[in-house]
């Protein structure tokens, strides 16, 4: 099979707008990306499906007929695209209600954790798994906590009877 | 006899729509739902015996022939995975009633919810049984659209954050299969994957390699594979308790379990080995290292699902009959106990409504049966012996060690790293929010809003503590969110009692992978 050279430099260039796109922050222009590449892709599948002008049904002629499984595939790809495009629009204007934007956000905690090392600073649930091991050796960190602690036995025994 | 592997697949399908012409009421749906999980589960028992007594159960869907028309086949392993997962399925479904009686009011749970379980759990059984790879890019398509809507249930601003990383980063994943499916269609003429373990092999190695790196890009974005993880501990821990359990427990396994399928079946003189090992070790010890940084028992329990994702594929780069049985082991392991760990985080949350390691405390004196149902899988997960977790990573660095190469030795090395690793941050998860007094965490949180349990009435904190009645208020956890998770903990420990049949099955089960003709055999030679 020989493709066919320009629908594969358009699959290209389709998928490569498309990465461009997908790139940036901005949810809108994410999906406009995905939909270029989904496209690019559905192009792609025209590419396999071999030379085009033959005969479209099975067993009607005896000239070579077109494969009709890459065809059935795209269908199903360009449904499945559509869909979850729909979707991607509905979130987008979700994000837009919500924060006046529909730019994609940095992971918050991870931006937490990230500020806390460049302050070299220890999170507090380091500090703790070093200081709060008094069973061990019975040091200090346990000896400070206990009058309050007794205030808390007592408070989660009468939680437990009235529960 | 054949045609009961339709049903994991059909069922749940049928179900959903039941579910939403029953939509107005929560009574029926949930029905419906049990019924129809409970039945497949039924059937995936029946699958599991038969695969394993006559061999792969097999259907050409609409009678049309393998290599133009959709199998399905059942082997030991699609029967095993298709086990635990709607096992698990089932369990956080009732979680889920537990949980939604509390949460939307007795007759009015989102009504969209069922439903897209349902098809959830369709698309699941679906990438397990699909015997071409066109049919699984539709399992994978089902499977992931059912969870852009439920991990962004509600539309609340943090869901829709996090979602919108999830559905983009799946989105391009899927543009990935699709451009592989057609490089493969191009290579060979046909997406079957019997069809394909015969012809892949008359390709030139660069052609072969070429789609074998198309398709594990896909599948390791799936799964959650080193390099391509980032995604994971970012979109998860914000969804409600049964889904982010329910997708950590099977999403990223139907990725390690394509990664398996085609690794054996299609590319079985492998090339990429040294690469699959780099990224198994990358990815354990990696993702272990983000969990110890985390101060949330959500994402703890994200970035060791990303951690512990390296010990499959650990098993699958060895390649060997012991290091698959051990990889599959360990994903039925996993499966359970991650899911297990999930739902007792939600249980967590749910008292204390915060998952933050910060504001936790004294829980092991307050809830005694809530740290047992933390404790047992825990410890699982980290591998202490007796329990199976122990067991399967004892499994997979026998394998390694049996393959002699200094690469394996430096996995093996890397393994058990994590495996110590994943016992500092669970016991850090344990010391913090189980065993320290309840008020240290008050003084240590950085801010009082949402706090500490024991908060209450200003008698043990000087803090002004309105915002944490809600908390206190929810001391007595609802009894449908506490059988579910025992139940599953039962379901861990289990898999302790009957590891010996266990692992003899997923020896059974790699050997037939790897012998690959009865798989072959059952798709192309007959069926239904």
């Amino acid at each position: 099979m020989t493709p066919n050279l320009p629908l594969v430099v358009l699959v290209g260039v389709m998928i490569a707008a498309g990465v461009t796109l997908v790139l940036d922050r901005s949810l809108t222009r994410i999906l406009i990306g995905f939909v270029l590449i989904g496209n690019g892709v559905s192009v792609l599948y025209l590419v396999i499906s071999g030379p085009a002008g033959s005969a479209p049904i099975v067993g009607l002629s005896d000239d070579p007929m077109s494969d009709p499984l890459p065809q059935a595939m795209v269908l199903t790809a360009i449904v499945i695209t559509l869909g979850v495009t729909s979707f991607g629009l509905a979130l987008a204007y979700r994000a837009w209600q919500l924060t006046g934007h529909d730019d994609v956000q940095d992971d918050v905690e991870d931006d937490l954790i990230r500020r806390r090392a460049e302050k070299d600073e220890t999170s507090v649930t380091f500090d703790e798994a070093d200081a709060a091991l008094p069973d061990e050796e019975g040091s200090d960190p346990i000896v400070h906590a206990q009058p309050r602690n007794t205030v808390t036995e007592e408070l989660s025994d009468a939680q437990e009877t009235e529960g | 006899m054949n045609q009961i592997v339709l049903l994991p697949v059909i069922l749940p399908l049928l179900g959903a729509g039941l579910c939403l012409v029953f939509g107005r009421s929560a009574f029926a749906q949930r029905i419906i739902s049990i019924a129809i999980l409970a039945a497949v589960v039924t059937v995936s028992a029946i699958l599991l015996v038969r695969a394993d007594r006559f061999g792969p159960q097999t259907v050409n869907v609409g009678g049309w022939p393998a290599d133009i028309g959709i199998s399905l086949v059942a082997d030991r392993l699609s029967a095993l995975m298709l086990l635990v997962s709607t096992v698990v399925t089932l369990c956080v479904l009732l979680y889920s009633f537990g949980q939604g009686i509390v949460e939307f009011g007795r007759d009015a749970p989102l009504s969209v919810f069922h439903p897209t379980f349902l098809v959830l759990s369709a698309g699941v059984s679906n990438a397990f049984l699909s015997a071409d790879l066109f049919n699984l890019f539709v399992g994978f398509e089902i499977l992931l659209v059912s969870s852009y809507v439920l991990i962004t249930l509600g539309g609340t601003g943090a869901r829709v954050r996090s979602g919108t990383i999830y559905i983009v980063v799946s989105m391009i994943s899927s543009v990935v299969f699709l451009v592989a499916i057609a490089c493969v269609y191009a290579a060979t003429g046909t997406v079957n994957m019997a069809a394909l373990s015969e012809r892949i092999a008359d390709l030139p190695p660069e052609v072969s390699n070429l789609l074998q790196l198309l398709l594990l890009t896909t599948f390791c974005i799936k799964a959650a594979v080193f390099p391509l993880s980032a995604w994971l501990p970012d979109s998860y821990p914000t969804a409600p308790a049964p889904v982010t359990a329910v997708f950590a427990g099977l999403l990223t396994k139907v990725g390690i379990y394509a990664i398996i399928r085609t690794q054996t079946l299609l590319f079985p003189d492998n090339d990429l080995r040294t690469l699959l090992l780099w990224a198994a070790v990358f990815t354990m010890v990696v993702g272990i290292l983000g969990a110890v940084a985390q101060s949330d028992i959500k994402r703890i329990l994200s970035f060791t699902l990303v951690s512990h994702i390296g010990y499959m594929l650990f098993g699958v780069a060895i390649g060997s009959t012991a290091g698959l049985s051990g990889a599959i082991f360990y994903i039925a392991h996993h499966i359970t106990v991650q899911t297990t760990l999930f739902l007792v985080a939600g249980l967590i949350e749910y008292r204390s409504s915060t998952t933050n390691l910060d504001k936790l405390g004294g829980l092991a004196r307050a809830a005694p049966m809530l740290s047992i149902m933390f404790f047992v899988p825990a410890m699982n997960l980290a591998g202490i012996p007796p329990f199976s977790g122990f067991l399967g990573k004892l499994a997979l660095v026998e394998a390694g060690v049996d393959d002699h190469r200094w690469l394996t030795y430096v996995a093996v090395a890397g393994a058990i790293v994590t495996s110590l690793l994943t016992l500092y941050a669970i016991a850090k998860v344990w010391n913090r929010a189980f065993w320290q007094p309840a008020e240290d965490a008050d003084e240590l949180g950085h801010d009082s809003h949402g706090g500490s349990m024991h908060g209450r009435s200003g008698v043990s904190t000087k803090t002004d503590r309105t915002s944490t009645w809600k908390a206190t208020d929810q001391q007595r956890l609802p009894l449908g969110m506490v059988v579910p998770t025992m139940l599953l903990v039962g379901c861990s420990v289990a898999l302790t009692v009957v590891a010996g049949p266990l692992l003899a099955f997923t020896t059974r089960a790699a050997e037939e992978l790897q012998g690959r003709e009865s798989y072959i055999n059952a798709v192309l030679g007959g069926g239904g």
